[in-house]
């Protein structure tokens, strides 16, 4: 069925829709290869972005005037954009946030700060990113909640076997990634989410490296949360989603104060709008919103099915490619994996060899990639990672496995 | 040689190279002063230095262990090489030289007095690797720091039980 459905796609004539893929590096073309750090955004997220600041812009839900209300006009409909994307039942469930990271700590203050108490258990797993660590540690050093981690295996999966003892009714949030954004591995979100209600757990997903990668529906996946950013999907950066289920967002506190947010104020007390106002206080990201929305448009004209093909078929083409070359180890599983690829070479440590490529233009990434806990469970100080969009070709693989090759032996 | 490799080769020197593979200096030194951990977490760069100083306060020993990039590992041994014996005016001396060395694009007559460390020149021009060639030399601006006020009993005494 995705053989039938690539062959509908012109990988090569997308790369046309990406400006800054003509660029030269170092006199060589660009090969872009961080996409898990933010991808790069087609011109027709540009050109929208920059419509709005041209026949629109005006700050939204206060003026009465026609700019004011073409900004307000775009930028919810940007929401419903948004909810229809994820597959969530109605726009009131989806708050725009500055990223990931935000919508992370909004769960974690607003959320838990009211219903999380001590001794009360938060489970995690042990390939979180920072930003889906760091904002519990921070309210379990608050409210004296303990965090627990689901251990990942050697090759790169969750001990899934262990987690019916981890899984216990003390437990009231569990929060996990989709896709890891260090091993490739995609996790089994609505498996995970299921036994979690079972105990009566509340789930949190961070979808920052599935969102623009994948069909995703929040329904089916039966999260209560999900939280994701716009860079890493063509939209542009500062602009991100909370989404929450209305029963769950409506007993939520307020987050941050300020305007937006409010019903009627006085000196000594507010009353604070319904969801998703209530957790947008002051200015928002108009043009981010907007430009999400196109983003949006654009990964849909494509096809969220054969996005995914294309990067599975990509990663399975690198990992036999790598396998080529002696003395370079790849970290992650082999099989449902992401088109995200770290990897350790002997010859050459990940900074070196990340400076090393790109003097030929090659963009890697090389370090522990936010995620400091997994490195060193996996016994290094970090890696050189590779991760791809759909925009990225078999040709420039092959350049890179001719860099790695110089590489080893420039540092052997 | 590679034209196109210009700024790597002289990034990565051989010599360079030599000391990141064969690190001299490298090792525990049993009877420290003072042994100083300096990392880079943005990078995982580790370096434990080991620092014995003479009777009037100058580099006597000098050892280090730890991990990372070819750079931070070649730094390391390269300094330790250039730092033995040194008075502690020279020690700071040369922490200032080497500073320019790495990070001044118009500077191009190094301080005579840093001899072979002039091969690290070429982290000028990777301004993001300067950290990792500045790394062990932090660990001994540190180490200095540790014994001022209680110089002689730091320098006699170790650190550790």
């Amino acid at each position: 069925m995705h053989k039938a459905a690539i062959s509908r796609v012109d990988w090569s004539a997308l790369r046309e829709d990406f400006p800054i893929l003509r660029e030269r590096v170092n006199g060589h073309p660009l090969i872009y290869f961080d996409n898990a750090a933010s991808s790069q955004k087609p011109r027709a997220v540009l050109d929208v972005v920059r419509s709005y600041y041209e026949h629109e812009n005006a700050n939204v839900h206060r003026g009465l005037h026609a700019l004011s209300m073409r900004a307000t006009e775009h930028y919810e409909k940007s929401r419903q954009r948004v909810a229809d994307f994820i597959g969530a039942a109605s726009a009131d469930e989806i708050v725009f946030t500055r990223g990931t990271t935000e919508s992370i700590n909004l769960v974690a203050q607003a959320w838990g700060g009211k219903f999380l108490r001590a001794g009360d258990v938060i489970l995690l797993t042990e390939m979180e990113h920072h930003s889906n660590l760091v904002p519990w540690q921070l309210l379990s050093e608050r409210i004296g909640a303990q965090l627990r981690f689901v251990p990942v295996r050697d090759d790169g999966t969750l001990a899934l076997e262990k987690l019916s003892s981890l899984l216990t009714p003390d437990v009231k949030m569990f929060a996990f990634t989709h896709v890891s954004n260090s091993l490739g591995t995609i996790n089994p979100v609505a498996d995970l989410c299921q036994k979690a209600r079972a105990v009566g757990a509340v789930t949190l997903v961070d979808a920052a490296q599935s969102i623009g990668h994948m069909p995703l529906n929040v329904q089916e996946l039966g999260c209560d949360f999900l939280a994701f950013s716009g860079h890493k999907m063509c939209a542009p950066t500062g602009i991100g989603v909370l989404y929450g289920r209305s029963d769950i967002l409506n007993v939520t506190p307020p987050w941050h104060g300020g305007g937006e947010m409010i019903v009627s104020v006085t000196l000594e007390k507010s009353s604070f709008k319904k969801p998703p106002h209530r957790f947008e206080a002051g200015t928002p990201n108009i043009a981010g919103a907007i430009g999400l929305a196109a983003a949006i448009d654009y990964i849909e004209g494509i096809g969220r099915a054969e996005i995914f093909q294309h990067d599975v078929d990509l990663a399975a083409y690198v990992l036999k490619r790598m396998a080529e070359l002696p003395g370079l180890r790849v970290l992650g599983p082999e099989r449902d994996r992401g088109g995200v690829i770290s990897f350790v070479m002997d010859a050459a440590h990940p900074h070196d060899l990340t400076t090393f490529a790109d003097q030929y233009g090659l963009a890697l990434r090389g370090g522990h990639h936010c995620n400091q806990p997994l490195m060193r469970r996996f016994g290094v100080p970090g890696t050189s990672r590779a991760s791809f969009y759909f925009y990225n070709t078999r040709e420039e693989v092959d350049r890179m496995i001719d860099i790695l090759e110089k590489a080893a032996r420039f540092f052997k | 040689m590679n034209p196109e490799l210009g700024d790597l080769e002289e990034l990565y020197q051989e010599v360079i190279l030599d000391h990141s593979r064969r690190p001299r200096n490298f090792g525990e030194l049993a009877d420290a002063a003072v042994r100083v951990h300096g990392d880079n977490p943005a990078c995982g760069d580790e370096i434990h230095l080991g620092v014995k100083f003479d009777g009037d306060g100058g580099l006597q020993e000098i050892k280090f262990t730890g991990h990372g990039c070819a750079i931070s590992q070649a730094s390391a041994s390269l300094m330790t090489m250039k730092l033995k014996g040194k008075s502690r005016a020279e020690v700071e001396e040369m922490l200032s030289a080497f500073h320019d060395l790495v990070t001044m694009e118009t500077n191009n007559d190094a301080p005579k007095n840093l001899g072979d460390l002039q091969v690290m020149r070429g982290v000028r021009k990777f301004p993001q690797r300067v950290k990792c060639a500045m790394l062990p030399w932090r660990a001994v601006e540190q180490a200095l720091r540790q014994t001022e006020g209680e110089v002689t009993v730091s320098t006699e005494e170790p650190e550790f039980a």
